[in-house]
């Protein structure tokens, strides 16, 4: 199986996909981020001891957690578009309105968790 | 823009088709896992001896070591067989789910053919290890 690539890298970078590629692109970094997050939290739970230690205490920073849950928040309500939008076929023709409908219901969560997660660290 | 729709038979079904299926499906399946998780919570005392954040990790996995740290002053009910299992299909399908679509990832960018055979047998190894640690921990640690 020989695969013969027609774009290079850095024409690929130039593409302008706009609304949908930047969801294809947040929901990759999305579930990279939550695949290497349970790899590693699974490791360190199973391994113990000072490297477990070590792992909790970026776990429990403010910054990791706002991270992990913009990758998990997002990739799970963009996966809800993607599959309701391959399970009926028909309703791709709407997917820039999806993706706004996608925006509204992730931003405001989103928006809350983060001021829950910044005032609980710094300790309102 | 206009749908394109092409029926299974004109496509094929072959093992590609069965995993972009098994990525879609699996991921309601843990939409169900994390209501059930959420559902059992409330149901369990979460109201008034959670807060959100302890509610969302243990609708992540419904792990007894995730409630540890809360209010909640009897942790038999959220470690009982119902939870292990269910904790064990949401291990076993997140692995499934998250690693083939690491694979997806990767071999966009791999061209050599060797490698991307190669990975796809790590890819299955790893799933089976990490499903096992997995399981592992939810029934022993």
């Amino acid at each position: 199986m020989g695969l013969k690539r027609n774009v290079s890298l850095l024409e690929g970078l130039r593409y302008q996909g706009k609304g949908p590629m930047l969801t294809f692109l947040l929901h990759r970094i999305g579930g990279l981020g939550i695949v290497i997050f349970v790899s590693v939290h699974l490791l360190s739970s199973f391994l113990g001891g000072q490297a477990g230690v070590f792992l909790n205490t970026i776990y429990e920073h403010w910054l990791f957690q706002i991270f992990i849950f913009f990758c998990a928040l997002f990739h799970a309500i963009n996966g809800l578009r993607i599959v309701i939008l391959d399970l009926w076929p028909k309703l791709v023709e709407h997917q820039r309105e999806a993706i706004w409908v996608e925006w509204a219901v992730f931003l405001p969560i989103y928006a809350i968790a983060v001021i829950v997660i910044l005032r609980t660290a710094l300790g309102g | 823009m206009k749908s394109r729709f092409i029926s299974l038979k004109e496509r094929g079904f072959d093992f590609e088709t069965l995993m972009w299926l098994f990525t879609r499906l699996s991921a309601l399946a843990m939409y169900l896992f994390a209501l059930v998780a959420l559902t059992g919570a409330l149901i369990m005392g979460a109201r008034t001896q959670m807060n959100l954040a302890d509610v969302i990790r243990w609708m992540f996995m419904p792990n007894g070591n995730h409630v540890i740290n809360t209010n909640i002053p009897d942790l038999a009910p959220w470690t009982t067989v119902f939870w292990k299992l269910t904790g064990s299909l949401f291990v076993a399908f997140a692995a499934a789910h998250g690693l083939h679509g690491l694979l997806s990832v990767l071999e966009d960018y791999l061209t050599i053919p060797w490698l991307r055979k190669t990975l796809r047998y790590l890819i299955i190894v790893l799933w089976l290890g990490m499903s096992g640690i997995g399981i592992y921990l939810l029934w022993n640690a």
